[in-house]
């Protein structure tokens, strides 16, 4: 197909699949004024109505405000991704697999029942596998793709436990009206169970720790996808979730607690780890986490300034950190390398490009002028109004506003602005359509740090509303007047070049303070997948170690045993045995077939082994004759001449028998035994049947049907080939395929003769 | 009546698994042979025995005047009968060209596709020893 289209074809459609993307943005833009007038939409369609599953959406101030940032980078990244994956093999793959993923995070968003969100959710974790492992001939990026995979894919079970918990204490799936039952919730059985069920949902699909440990080596994902799924999209689906969530099990005292503690930690952990790294992506993934671990940790908040400080912070740091990863891409994709001890003096080859990354860090740095520094402004004033933990909130967010500011400075100075030109990229700077998505991104940082009231109003102010009625309307200005919060920015941005200046060794502690650690999440994930492989590997080794003999004894023997143990378990009475009173004529019979069974079974003479197969076969034909079967001691008679025929033709072409089985006394003792449990069963059963009345109703059928219906007056053939005629169709398609199949092999043994 | 082939069923069903159980392919078939003629039996005893007509319908009749006997499951034995033989058939060729190609008739020195692991105690469940020691020595992979 790539070979038909032609490269420049599929570059070409994959450009025109930025319609879709942008087409998505304009339609979620038209809606902000309606939900920034508080209105909410809803729509639901019939799924499974039985289970109660219904896909319903509900579109409302916090959907429309996931929606655009998802479609709004969903398009700059289907741009970029163009020119940054150009010549690349498998370029339609990626573009099916980015709109999929998109598809899927705008379901995310949008879903109102909680069993569908669950499905959207498991679809990105599916699509961000397949896109994390893109470069799937590098192990590396197969092991990062695994990696993200176990850990959100494990996150999504427990939230679906979560999810179903939440449906047992509410009776209902729809989050619209889960949110009207939600004040009794705290105090529900459940509740505890369902919090960390959500809990460990959010946390490990937005990276918190311990679970962030996947997000940094997710960036063996090209550049373009981890500026869509690792800063702005999926790793933010946790964050949704909170936020959803918060008017239904918000409000505890845990909820609270638990929220602060994990995302003040992963704030600070995230943004010490981020200030040791040299690689540009790694850097941009670290502070993510920290990013991500703010967001939680006022998302734990219960007022209206902490989590306007959320959903602010969320917007600004999805429109700065996508365009930096662009950037990173940009200079790995020209440069040929993210490493800033080897990058230099790009500010001068790449003009267009410095620009968009300069106005990105800025804002992460938080300066004035710029939407970090409102996002930061709000954050202060948020924590300081807390009721549980404003201190530790407070000194948690400063400290890691001011180690981003501080990572700002190592992504800037480093490479854009030291020394001369020293990458050996033949291209300067990049096409325009990939520097696009950093300028038009590092542009809105400077237009909605300049008007904040403007995103503030049609944007954030909605998202909170819609999931915390506040009466308390938050203004988002440039300038509040001298307060705590303007002060805490001020000491903000001093600790930031302090921690600057002293990075080297703030580093060495870090690393220092890791030595310390003895065991961490990742060595634990490790740990668990190596135990998997290892009890695969036993239990094949232990069930499949290539024994015909073992496979044929483990499945005879659970069938005695599974067999046996639910007869006992639902014990009949046992059948009345009485000694069967026979004629002469039966007893010799009787006698004569299991004189031949016996035959075989002790023999070491072919020849005599196939007369004895034969004895019992006629015998049995017999038994048919004695009770009303002639037609079965027909079929039974000529295939047993047959059967008896075709073994001697073939076995006298195989070896004898030998010297019985080269077999020990033990070997044949649980070979017996296991026959015997196989026959004791057999028997038991025929017995147990026997002792219940015989339900006649289908032969009733048949012979009073045979003749009326189907004009015939041999039963057993009417039945054959008229009332169960598909049946015996079945059974001809078997013999032929039997047939065809023995062909082939003896046909296959002539041509290689 | 039924009592007692309720037992030979039982009697021939074991002897058919000890022989599958054997590993020689030869003896193999031989128990598939009994295990077919045991299951046959099996379905025939469900539907009960009785010394009686087989069930046909008379020229003048519409259904069948007298008692005759269950229908049902001879169609389904005499559809058990047929194939069975036909998997019979298949898996005579079959052991016959794994003969012709392997040289040997003993399952446990068929180790193509599974070669035995290098330490052959290692894996032997407590309840399945008797496996370890029927396994041939010396045997490497093909």
């Amino acid at each position: 197909m790539t070979e038909h289209l032609g490269k420049t074809g599929i570059e070409r459609a994959a450009r025109a699949t930025g319609i879709l993307p942008l087409l998505l943005f304009l339609g979620a833009a038209a809606m902000v004024p309606h939900t920034a007038a508080g209105e909410s939409y809803r729509l639901a369609i019939a799924w499974v109505p039985g289970l109660g599953v219904n896909l319903s959406f509900m579109l409302d101030g916090l959907s429309v405000l996931f929606a655009l940032i998802i479609t709004g980078v969903g398009f700059f990244v289907t741009l970029y991704a163009v020119d940054y994956l150009h010549g690349h093999s498998h370029t339609g793959r990626f573009f099916v697999f980015l709109h999929a993923f998109m598809l899927s995070m705008l379901g995310l968003v949008l879903a109102d029942n909680v069993l569908s969100l669950f499905v959207f959710w498991e679809l990105t974790t599916i699509f961000s596998y397949l896109l994390i492992g893109f470069e799937h001939e590098a192990e590396a990026s197969r092991k990062s793709a695994r990696q993200a995979l176990l850990v959100t894919g494990a996150g999504g079970l427990a939230l679906l436990v979560g999810f179903l918990l939440m449906g047992i204490a509410t009776g209902t799936y729809e989050i619209s009206q889960m949110v009207a039952m939600s004040a009794s919730l705290p105090d529900h059985p459940l509740y505890g169970a369902i919090l960390v069920m959500v809990f460990l949902g959010a946390f490990t699909k937005s990276a918190q720790f311990p679970f962030h440990f996947w997000l940094p080596n997710a960036m063996a994902a090209p550049a373009p996808i981890s500026a869509f799924l690792h800063s702005a999209t999926m790793v933010k689906g946790g964050i949704y979730l909170l936020a959803r969530f918060h008017p239904i099990l918000g409000g505890s005292e845990a909820w609270t607690a638990v929220l602060v503690i994990v995302g003040g930690v992963t704030a600070v952990v995230g943004a010490f780890t981020a200030l040791g790294q040299t690689d540009l992506k790694k850097i941009l993934a670290y502070t993510t986490v920290s990013a991500l671990g703010i967001m939680t940790m006022f998302l734990g908040g219960q007022n209206a300034p902490s989590l306007t400080a959320a959903m602010t912070f969320l917007l600004v740091h999805a429109i700065y950190k996508s365009a930096l990863f662009l950037v990173a891409g940009i200079i790995d994709h020209q440069a040929g390398t993210r490493d800033i001890e080897k990058l230099g003096g790009l500010a001068r080859s790449m003009p267009v490009t410095a620009l968009g990354a300069f106005a990105a860090c800025f804002s992460m740095a938080g300066f004035p002028l710029f939407f970090g520094f409102i996002g930061k402004e709000i954050m202060y004033k948020g924590a300081l109004a807390e009721a549980m933990m404003p201190g530790l909130t407070t000194a948690a967010a400063v400290l890691a506003n001011g180690l981003m500011t501080a990572v700002a400075g190592i992504f800037l100075i480093g490479p854009f602005l030291s020394g001369a030109a020293r990458h050996p990229g033949p291209r300067p700077e990049a096409c325009a359509a990939m520097c696009s998505g950093p300028l038009v991104l590092g542009g809105l940082g400077i237009f909605f740090g300049i008007v904040p009231e403007f995103v503030g109003n049609w944007l954030v102010s909605p998202a909170v509303l819609s999931f915390h009625a506040h009466l308390e309307h938050i203004k988002l200005e440039l300038f509040h007047g001298i307060n705590p919060p303007l002060l805490l920015s001020a000491l903000t941005l001093a600790l930031g070049v302090a921690l600057y200046l002293a990075r080297k060794r703030v580093n060495y502690g870090v690393c220092r303070a890791y030595e310390m650690i003895p065991l961490d999440a990742s060595r634990v994930y490790d740990a668990a997948v190596a135990a998997v492989a290892a009890l695969g590997r036993a239990q094949t080794r232990v069930l499949q170690n290539g024994s015909l003999h073992r496979y044929f004894y483990i499945v005879a023997g659970a069938f005695v045993l599974l067999t046996g143990y639910s007869y006992v378990h639902g014990m009949q009475v046992l059948p009345d045995i009485g000694v069967p009173v026979l004629s002469l004529r039966e007893w010799l019979l009787i006698l004569v077939i299991l004189a031949a069974a016996g035959a075989v079974l002790v023999t070491r003479s072919v020849l005599l082994a196939i007369c004895a197969l034969g004895v019992v076969g006629a015998g049995i034909a017999v038994i048919f004759l004695s009770y009303g079967a002639p037609d079965l001691a027909l079929t039974q008679l000529l295939v047993e001449t047959l059967t008896v025929i075709i073994v001697s033709i073939i076995l006298l072409h195989l070896p004898g028998l030998g010297p019985g089985r080269k077999t020990t006394g033990r070997k044949k003792l649980f070979d017996g035994v296991l026959a015997v449990g196989m026959g004791v069963l057999m028997t038991t059963l025929i017995l147990t049947v026997l002792s219940t009345p015989l339900d006649r109703s289908v032969t009733d059928f048949f012979e009073n049907n045979s003749y009326l219906a189907a004009h015939g007056r041999n039963i057993v053939n009417v039945i054959l080939v008229d009332f169960r005629s598909m049946d015996t169709l079945g059974e001809i398609i078997v013999v032929a395929t039997a047939g065809l199949a023995g062909y082939a092999l003896i046909q296959k043994r002539r041509e290689r003769l | 009546m039924e009592t007692a082939l309720a037992f030979m069923c039982g009697i021939i069903a074991a002897a058919s698994i000890y022989l599958m159980l054997s590993g020689n392919l030869i003896r193999f078939i031989f128990g598939l042979v009994l295990a077919t003629n045991a299951v046959n039996l099996l379905i025939f005893v469900s539907g009960r025995l009785a010394e009686t007509r087989p069930p046909l319908i008379g020229d003048d009749a519409a259904v069948p005047v007298q008692e005759v006997a269950n229908a049902l499951p001879q169609a389904l034995i005499l559809t058990a009968i047929v194939i069975g033989f036909a998997l019979l058939t298949f898996v005579f060729i079959l052991f016959y060209r794994t003969y012709q190609s392997l040289g040997t008739v003993d399952t446990e020195s068929m180790r193509i596709s599974e070669p035995a692991e290098s330490d052959p105690d290692d894996g032997a469940t407590p309840g399945d020893k008797s496996d370890a020691s029927g396994r041939v020595s010396g045997e490497g992979p093909a």
